[in-house]
């Protein structure tokens, strides 16, 4: 076995590619975090390894492709998982044409729908956390933050978090990229529970303290 | 007559209890900082109250700063106000003020956005160039960063603000202050002598945090009576400080920049100052934390603000110096930053 080669350090976890029985895997390891006292470190680190392998298997069961897990280990807060071939789609929406971009983000809407629809909350959908293969399959990785809910909340929540991703990283477009996320969302869970959590978003957005239309209250 | 050719800018602080005066020369030179803070009863800030004292006490902490900077006011060129975010009643007045000084002085008028001149005055300060900024206080909690012409903000409250979660704990358990203590800092006291943590919900979602489960939680464990006073400050501090030193590293990650700057009321807190500090250390980023005179609402942030954008073409028509109360940090453009 080769030595892992790290490819990122994140703020949480850092990712190392390697070599693990002849595949080519990833290798989240989560880090203790000096800043946190060891106690609360230890209960978020061992949620988070335990909970996070447990939504990716069922975000497969959903439709929505995850890579495949390997091995958990509690111990060293590791998790085992498939490499997966690709681009992510946050660097992806500056090489491609405005008409695919539109594309790309129905087919994530769809996505997040079926997770949806599923009971699955994402938790981070940002554009780094989306890769997409080399035969157009989308996947969603990282799913660290995620929960189990369908609740209106916790689904508006979690699309207002993919809005404020595109808005802070894809200024540029992100107002038509976030229209097509919800056009490919209603297409999954209908129009219906669509308007619903947009308007539970517009809610949510309204709660945060300074939203400019709330001027008059 | 300006003295050395010096230009000034006076400027108004009034988006909540307290009301500042601070004048900055054009260079970047503080000349004077006054608070005037409106002593809180019993429960939290009353707006018209708050407005009222502001209104009492402007000509007053006026002059102060004025005497201090060692100007008269007809040298000044400028005068700036916090046009927002804030409470009505309490921009409103320092809106009047501002404009009936710009009137009678017959100078221009410059709205500044309140969180903006924390970060600026951050700057200003500290001398970092180009940070992630956390913003902690009583009505904020905001984790932002400069990117393509403006501050981005990369996480935020999805409810209450940090230091409003530590205040209203505080006074649920019946803490008291003394005067002019924040309860922020009685929490930390508290907390200081706490040994056992006490399991409480960390919710932080993406790069977004609710403190407002958090908040109920935490009350009603205290309202049951099975754990220490202390104990529960402990939890309550470690647990919200940890929350948005995660966002902040996550930030920190996401941005690469090189700096992070504490600022905001809450960052008077040593304990939270040392989660940042060993984020920072981790990242190999330089950390800075904002001294308390600038770190509060004050005066001299809108001050030089208002140069900022001033001598980069920005005025403010006293036809369009209405208040903005829920005015985003990231609907305002810095041209001055590039």
């Amino acid at each position: 076995m080769k030595k892992p080669l790290l490819i990122k350090k994140g703020a949480e976890a850092s990712l190392y590619l390697a070599d693990w029985y002849y595949r080519k895997v990833i290798m989240k390891k989560r880090l203790p975090k000096k800043y946190r006292l060891s106690e609360l470190d230890e209960q978020i680190k061992n949620y988070r390894t335990i909970h996070e392998p447990q939504l990716i298997h069922e975000a497969k069961k959903a439709g929505v492709p995850t890579p495949t897990t390997f091995l958990v280990d509690l111990k060293s807060a590791t998790i085992i998982m498939e490499f997966i071939e690709g681009k992510q789609v946050k660097q992806l929406f500056s090489e491609i044409s405005g008409a695919e971009r539109q594309q790309l983000c129905f087919k994530i809407g769809e996505l997040i729908g079926r997770l949806h629809k599923y009971g699955i909350i994402h938790g981070d959908l940002t554009t780094s956390n989306m890769i997409l293969n080399p035969e157009g399959r989308i996947f969603f990785v990282d799913f660290g933050l995620g929960e189990k809910s369908k609740e209106l909340e916790a689904r508006g929540v979690d699309l207002h978090l993919m809005k404020g991703a595109l808005q802070s990283t894809h200024f540029g477009f992100a107002d038509e990229c976030f229209n097509a996320v919800i056009e490919g969302y209603s297409r999954v869970l209908g129009s219906r529970i669509a308007k619903n959590v947009l308007d539970k978003i517009e809610e949510i957005e309204k709660r945060g303290r300074y939203i400019a239309e709330r001027k008059g209250d | 007559m300006e003295k050395h050719g010096e230009s000034y800018c006076l400027g108004i602080e009034s988006t909540a209890d307290d009301f500042g005066v601070g004048i900055s020369t054009f260079s970047g030179e503080i000349l004077a900082n006054i608070i005037s803070a409106y002593v809180l009863p019993e429960g939290g800030i009353h707006p018209r109250e708050a407005a009222r004292h502001h209104a009492e006490v402007a000509s007053k902490v006026l002059e102060q700063a004025i005497e201090k900077a060692g100007i008269k006011s007809r040298d000044l060129s400028i005068i700036a106000f916090s046009q927002g975010p804030g409470l009505g009643p309490c921009l409103r007045t320092g809106a009047t003020v501002a404009r009936t000084l710009a009137s009678c002085l017959n100078i221009r008028l410059v709205g500044v956005n309140h969180c903006l001149a924390h970060i600026e005055i951050g700057k200003l300060k500290t001398g970092v160039r180009d940070p992630v900024t956390l913003y902690v206080s009583g009505g904020n909690t905001i984790v932002s960063a400069f990117d393509s012409g403006r501050y981005r903000v990369f996480g935020e409250t999805l409810d209450v603000a940090l230091g409003n979660c530590l205040d209203v704990f505080a006074r649920e358990a019946g803490l008291l202050q003394s005067v002019g203590e924040p309860f922020g800092a009685v929490v930390e006291k508290l907390a200081a002598i706490g040994k056992k943590l006490i399991p409480l919900p960390y919710t932080v979602k993406g790069m977004d945090m609710s403190f407002s489960g958090l908040l109920t939680a935490a009350i009603n464990l205290h309202k049951k009576g099975k754990h220490k006073l202390e104990d529960l400050c402990y939890s309550l501090q470690e647990t919200v400080f940890s929350m948005v030193t995660e966002v902040t590293e996550r930030a920190l990650a996401h941005t690469e920049k090189k700096e992070v700057l504490l600022t905001g009321g809450v960052a008077a807190n040593k304990r939270l100052q040392s989660m940042i500090k060993a984020v920072a250390e981790e990242h190999d980023v330089q950390f800075s934390v904002m001294p308390t005179e600038f770190a509060v609402d004050n005066g001299a942030m809108i001050a030089w603000t208002g140069v900022l954008a001033y001598t980069h073409g920005i005025v403010t028509p006293i036809e369009e110096s209405f208040v903005k109360l829920r005015w985003r940090l990231d609907e305002v453009e810095v041209p001055w930053v590039k």
